[in-house]
């Protein structure tokens, strides 16, 4: 369907004289699902609309780094643009796997003429990576399990006596040793200072350990909604947009909960030697701009990482549904919120890991 | 003019002259060569998709450029130290150099990753410290020193020396959970690390389990095959091939649909009143669910060869042993069950072999104590923080021991005994 879509799009095109070449192609790696429909209708439709060129897709940004580092290794690149966690962006970055980006150079200026480097949310920009969306990880519950009312602080999640039931959680210590950390009684902002001693480490797993029987794992983002519509789970935690999407587009009787939100960002990164660099700058530019970033927002609960971009954000797409309060921006969903440490989990991601794996299949 | 014996020395020969033994390997050559010739596609199909990949593998979980590629002139200043009290200047001049080309090649962030693997954090410092470094000037060793703590850490300059050999044996002592320790000598890691031994036996002892309950599903339901007049067996056989048939996908998810919480059975237990609606049994992301799965999908390779087997034995041979006196038992135990041990030993080391490798149905169904050795050599080919020589490692000891498992088969049962089909 998509690839008679791709070819109707270019031979419409083609037709009306379009300055480039059917040939051209891009290979954009992405999250799949919910997230990567809403890139295919804010950018890569218009996209090919405007140029011809022809946009392939690949669900393959779970492994990203990994991928990106075989490729480089191996000589053979095949991704031109990557859509990747800030954390792992960083590392590719640092490894030289990805180009380096000036951002007012590659990207294009907000409507009032503010430069791409003042546009994006601090903090945001990388060296080598472009912010798309701010999205955030929390808990989500099914109603009907709890008809007394659900959890509502990270705590609660803890106490299997009143809330009882499964809960699944991601298969990756990131964000649960927060979350263990935080329901064992640490302040938010000592979290990742506590959890870079080995003390602070034993503490987060040793908590975990308190409801690991009641755990179940996912490693997919479209696995915790359809967990709790299985109620395989009455409790999971979840990307924002997936949960938005059940409720509003499934009619699932999911309730988020935004107590102790992590938030990050999630971009574009460019392999190196590619061999399609200008195509590559001139898709971004188009990709990244004020009014592609505010239609994103149309199909999906993400923040756009643009400043310029916030005002534009409108209905979710054919409904009356306002995106604003749903967005993990929104200053009431952000009252309790942990900004995601990238660089922690840049330092500590392979031992954590490592012993996390060691944990889960223990 | 030949008499007749000098005849009979003579060497036979072909009606071109030439001696028959060498017409006939002449002639068997080319034979030889044919039969080479049809087989070499295969040869070279298997050389190049099956035979490189895996020397390439194992060439992978040895081999350790990281540091030597891109510190090198602090790998070979390391040389010379002698591993007391922090390394002298020569040895910090040397990592500034190669730090000012890692930035400038963007390949510092590679030597930093490796070394991350080792002590958590030191990714940080050498980041930090490599983008002031072209700023400086000798004397280097103070600047380091002033700049972060960690380079005073003696156990950093005893992992950079140690890996700056090309061979290591590191992933292979990781895949055993075992690890230099801080003086340079191989210990177990802290037990929070250790997962791959328990692994690898546990992969073991369940695909034991299933082989073993294979054989009690599949023994009674061969023999009926094979005795049942062709009506009843060809329905039964049908009922053995159509789940044989389907996608391994579709079986493995078929049983989630099953056994899962809210699933068919535990509903039909609830509508029954045999369990109560807060006591479901968890049947599956654990290691029932495992087990069951890949019961149901490894049974077809266990019931066809003991099919095959038993359709051949007679059934007079039964009837002569009970006539002759024998207990219904003892005819089978004696006369019966040894002729179907071809069979047996085949279908044994079929599901065994295959179990051992398995891999989507226990990532699917097996949730944390049900996966598989597979599992952990695919996650460590993915993910952020993935290790592709560890994963090499644990792949090689996987092979090892799975053509260790058939040379021990072979020595017990031999080969040529097994029979399927």
């Amino acid at each position: 369907m998509k690839r008679l879509l791709i070819l109707t799009g270019t031979a419409a095109t083609l037709a009306l004289g379009a300055a480039y070449a059917q040939d051209k192609e891009l290979t954009i790696v992405s999250w799949g699902g919910a997230y990567s429909n809403s890139q295919d209708k804010a950018y890569h439709e218009p996209y090919e609309e405007k140029t011809g060129v022809n946009i392939l897709t690949e669900d393959k940004s779970a492994n990203a780094l990994a991928g990106i580092r075989a490729q480089v290794e191996a000589g053979n690149v095949t991704w031109d643009v990557v859509d990747m966690l800030q954390a792992d962006a960083q590392r590719a970055c640092d490894e030289g796997l990805v180009l380096q980006i000036d951002p007012d150079e590659w990207l294009a200026p907000a409507p009032d003429g503010t430069p791409a480097s003042e546009d994006f949310v601090e903090g945001t920009m990388g060296e080598c990576f472009i912010p798309q969306i701010l999205y955030s990880t929390m808990f989500a519950y099914n109603t009907e399990a709890f008809p007394d009312g659900g959890p509502s602080t990270v705590e609660d999640i803890w106490d299997t006596e009143k809330f009882p039931g499964t809960r699944a959680l991601q298969q990756i210590p990131q964000k649960n040793l927060e979350w263990a950390l935080l329901a064992d009684g640490v302040p938010a902002d000592e979290v990742y200072d506590v959890l870079a001693t080995k003390e602070g480490q034993d503490r987060a797993f040793a908590k975990l350990d308190e409801i690991k029987d009641n755990v179940i794992w996912w490693s997919e983002g479209a696995q915790p909604p359809q967990m709790l519509a299985d109620k395989e789970a009455v409790i999971a935690t979840a990307y924002n947009g997936r949960i938005f999407n059940a409720q509003v587009n499934e009619d699932q009787p999911f309730e988020i909960m935004w107590d102790h939100q992590m938030f990050e960002t999630d971009g574009w990164v460019v392999p190196v030697d590619t061999g399609e660099e200008e195509l590559i700058k001139d898709y971004i530019k188009f990709a990244t701009d004020t009014q592609r970033l505010a239609d994103q927002a149309k199909y999906i609960s993400y923040g756009p990482a643009r400043k310029s971009s916030a005002p534009l954000v409108g209905k979710f797409e054919g409904t009356d549904i306002e995106m604003k309060p749903h967005m993990p921006t929104n200053p009431k969903n952000l009252e309790t919120a942990i900004p995601f440490n990238v660089q922690f989990w840049a330092d500590y991601g392979d031992s954590l890991e490592e012993r996390f794996n060691a944990w889960v299949a223990g | 003019m030949a008499t007749r014996e000098d005849r009979s020395k003579a060497p036979l020969v072909a009606a071109d002259g030439t001696p028959l033994k060498e017409a006939l390997r002449r002639s068997q050559a080319i034979e030889r060569r044919r039969a080479f010739a049809l087989v070499a596609p295969l040869l070279f199909f298997l050389l190049i998709v099956f035979i490189v990949p895996i020397i390439a593998m194992m060439w992978r979980s040895i081999y350790n450029p990281e540091i030597r590629e891109y510190l090198p002139q602090t790998a070979s200043a390391l040389s010379a130290w002698d591993g007391e009290g922090i390394p002298p200047e020569p040895v910090f001049q040397a990592m500034a150099a190669d730090m000012i080309v890692g930035v400038e090649n963007r390949t510092i962030g590679r030597a930093a990753a490796r070394i991350n693997r080792e002590i958590p954090g030191a990714r940080s410092t050498m980041m930090r410290t490599s983008r002031q470094v072209d700023e400086w000037s000798a004397p280097y060793r103070e600047k380091f020193l002033e700049e972060d703590e960690d380079w005073a850490n003696l156990e950093f300059w005893t992992i950079l020396q140690r890996e700056s050999r090309l061979i290591t044996p590191t992933y292979y002592l990781l895949a055993m959970d075992y690890e230099y320790n801080a003086q340079g000598e191989i210990a177990p890691r802290p037990e929070v690390y250790q997962i791959y031994r328990d692994l690898f036996f546990r992969t073991a002892w369940m695909s034991l389990l299933i082989t073993g309950i294979c054989v009690m599903l599949a023994y009674p339901i061969s023999y009926m095959l094979a005795t049942q007049p062709a009506r009843i067996s060809n329905l039964l056989l049908i009922l053995v091939l159509l789940p044989f048939w389907t996608s391994l996908l579709v079986r493995t998810s078929a049983w989630i649909v099953l056994l899962q919480q809210q699933g068919v059975i535990n509903e039909l237990l609830v509508g029954l009143g045999a369990i109560d609606s807060d006591g479901r049994l968890r049947m599956i992301y654990n290691r029932t669910g495992t087990i069951v799965a890949m019961t149901h999908i490894l049974l077809p390779f266990m019931v066809l060869p003991l099919y095959s087997v038993m359709k051949t034995i007679p059934p007079s041979y039964l009837r002569a042993a009970k006539s002759l006196g024998a207990h219904p038992f003892r005819a089978w135990w004696r006369v019966y069950f040894p002729l179907t041990i071809p069979g047996l030993a085949a279908g044994c080391i079929l599901v065994f072999i295959l179990a051992i490798g398995y891999y989507i149905t226990p990532a699917l169904v097996g949730g944390d104590s049900g996966i598989f050795i597979s599992n952990l050599i695919a996650d460590n080919m993915q993910g952020s923080s993935a290790q592709l020589k560890l994963a090499a490692a644990l792949a090689t000891i996987l092979l090892v021991a799975v053509l260790f498992i058939y040379w021990l088969f072979n020595r017990l049962v031999g080969v040529e005994k097994l029979k399927f089909g």
